[in-house]
């Protein structure tokens, strides 16, 4: 809608004159301004588990071993075995002991979710830094850490979301409320 | 709870000289004693009354008196990264039931942002019929309204195993904190863009460095959330999502998504690492629940609590509050015998669902061994659990949503700690 058209129908709506709906074709009250999908790229950047949303793009896990030295390693250890932050790689096998080690690869459900999560919020000092080539690469080489690809595997937006992930079905629902009521004395 | 000067934490305070002195006092070191003006004697006028005080606007946005500055939230412990890092309400030093804005509890994950909102941005989009993007003039001329809401922490509380006793209430359910938010209802906005029937899950997003991320299922994306921009009558505080978050009323806080920037409407959950790696509760067999939103009936005695010290026998009122995820609080119940019998509190009205509910009870502490706990109970009649109720359920390493009943134990010497 024009600008000038739509101070009018405001003005037309606060007199009384016309019904808020009136606004019709731009919406219930028609605040706001449409957007395009050029207009929101840049901020649309989720990846869903059924890889929709993935960018153009491939990295190696030879291209991902040598980022993941330089950018991630001082924090989650040079194998993923975690410093100061998250323990990324093993723990296998752990999740219903005493002490469960929760990894990409003991613990998390999708490999789509490594991807979105890098690509948004890592490297920690430079959040969004990373090509969509160099997520790819980081993510490989996390999942090598993890056993679930090979050394010379390449990932791209068809590959990544086929990586079958070890825990994808060790997911329930919430059954809460779970404990038994008491009887209050 | 007492009236503190400058003195650091809580255990080492110091009594305003000649001022109402709380009846329960600050651990350690004498502090009844120290700085404590004269008790019985005759009255001095003192200087402040013979004298102009400060003028008007002075500073134009007031601050607490210099006397409360021990009063502020800080972390369980040092936290390797401060900008991924948590601090506490001091739920001990507050009265009633709304938290000021200052003190609201805080959960970053890539620090506070500084948002111009001349700039920001909320991109509305996926399965709508009319995309939108939106300035903060065009959502503060929607239709708003106001709503009185806790926020709490999925990991407040963590005494699975117990926890320490030196922890105060700041430290074991600091992670609390309830405002009145104002903005626009969420559906108003899914109304203005449209919503296609294939619409099942929204993905709300932050500006911030983290881009924080959650997916919300629309049952709770309708049921009254909101999208706020004020908080206690001002704009949104910096560290509470300036200058627009999600607020989902009852729902865990981690969805509450600060510096909000877009909502995506799809068919099916977004699975961000929020809800999968994190804020999912492992069992026992190794199996971890997923999508656990709403923060179950809990609540916690606020005084006396962890690091105080009881100086006197006699009369004390047991103060604390009570929450439910579900509704409103229908009843607290408050023993000083570890469970044995208790008392029916009494609330202080309003009693709103989703909000924090002040009870008070009145006790005489005789001068021996006591264990204060309160049990909540909401209006689905849900009763609060003790700890090992939510154990024998969920083991120890669930990690989220501990709502069991906190036990304060009180010494004959006065001294209270956590008792988990």
């Amino acid at each position: 809608m024009r600008p000038e058209l739509r101070i009018l129908l405001g003005l037309l709506a606060v007199l009384g004159l016309v019904a808020p709906a009136a606004a019709g074709t731009t919406g219930v009250l028609g605040i706001g301004h449409v957007a395009t999908q050029a207009d929101i790229a840049a901020y649309d950047i989720d990846v869903r588990a059924d890889g929709a949303g993935l960018p153009p793009g491939r990295g190696s896990v030879a291209e991902g071993k040598e980022l993941f030295a330089a950018t991630c390693a001082a924090c989650h250890g040079d194998k993923g075995q975690g410093g100061q932050a998250d323990v990324l790689a093993g723990g296998k096998g752990t999740l219903a002991t005493a002490k469960p080690v929760k990894t990409v690869g003991s613990f998390w459900p999708y490999a789509t979710t490594l991807f979105d999560y890098v690509n948004r919020a890592m490297p920690f000092t430079a959040p969004q830094s990373l090509s969509a080539d160099q997520v790819y690469a980081v993510s490989a080489y996390v999942l090598f850490l993890n056993g679930l690809v090979p050394e010379d595997a390449t990932l791209d937006a068809q590959s990544l979301p086929r990586v079958a992930m070890p825990n994808r079905n060790g997911f329930t629902s919430d059954p809460r409320p779970d404990v038994p009521p008491v009887a209050r004395n | 709870m007492s009236f503190a000067s400058s003195g650091g934490r809580l255990g080492r305070r110091q009594f305003l000289g000649g001022a109402a002195a709380g009846l329960v006092a600050g651990t350690a070191s004498g502090a009844a004693a120290q700085g404590q003006g004269p008790l019985q004697g005759a009255l001095q006028v003192p200087a402040w009354t013979r004298e102009q005080g400060e003028g008007v606007a002075s500073p134009p946005y007031g601050v607490p008196s210099p006397f409360e500055k021990a009063v502020g939230r800080r972390p369980r412990t040092k936290p390797a990264f401060p900008t991924a890092a948590s601090t506490g309400t001091p739920l001990q030093d507050l009265h009633g039931i709304i938290t000021p804005s200052g003190l609201h509890y805080e959960r970053h994950h890539a620090g506070v942002p500084a948002i111009d909102p001349e700039q920001h941005r909320l991109v509305i989009h996926g399965l709508v019929d009319r995309p939108l993007v939106l300035t903060m003039n065009d959502i503060a001329r929607f239709p708003s309204v106001s709503r009185l809401w806790f926020l709490e922490c999925s990991g407040n509380t963590p005494q699975w195993t117990g926890g320490s006793a030196k922890w105060t209430v700041q430290e074991t359910h600091g992670l609390i904190s309830c405002s009145e938010w104002t903005g626009v209802r969420l559906s108003t906005l899914l109304d203005e863009v449209g919503l296609r029937p294939q619409g099942r899950w929204i993905l709300a997003e932050g500006a911030d460095g983290a881009a924080m991320s959650r997916s919300i299922p629309l049952d709770v994306a309708l049921d009254d959330a909101l999208i706020a921009y004020a908080q206690n009558g001002e704009h949104l505080r910096p560290e509470q999502g300036y200058p627009l978050r999600l607020v989902l009323p009852g729902i865990e806080g981690n969805m509450s998504i600060k510096w909000l920037r877009r909502l995506k409407v799809g068919d099916q959950p977004f699975q961000t690492r929020e809800e999968t790696s994190k804020y999912t509760d492992l069992m026992p067999d190794g199996t971890a629940r997923q999508f656990t939103f709403v923060m179950e009936a809990k609540s916690v005695i606020t005084s006396p609590s962890g690091g105080h010290q009881l100086r006197d026998k006699g009369f004390y009122e047991i103060r604390g509050l009570a929450w439910s995820g579900r509704g409103r609080i229908t009843a607290v119940d408050v023993s000083t015998d570890g469970g044995a019998t208790w008392r029916r509190a009494e609330l202080q009205a309003p009693v709103l669902s989703r909000c924090l509910t002040r009870f008070r009870l009145p006790w005489t502490w005789e001068g021996g061994p006591a264990l204060l706990q309160s049990r909540a109970v909401d209006e689905t009649g849900y009763v609060q659990p003790v700890r090992q109720q939510l154990v024998d359920v969920r083991g120890v390493n669930s990690q989220y949503h501990f709502n069991g009943i906190q036990t304060w134990k009180v010494e004959p010497t006065g001294e209270v700690s956590n008792a988990a």
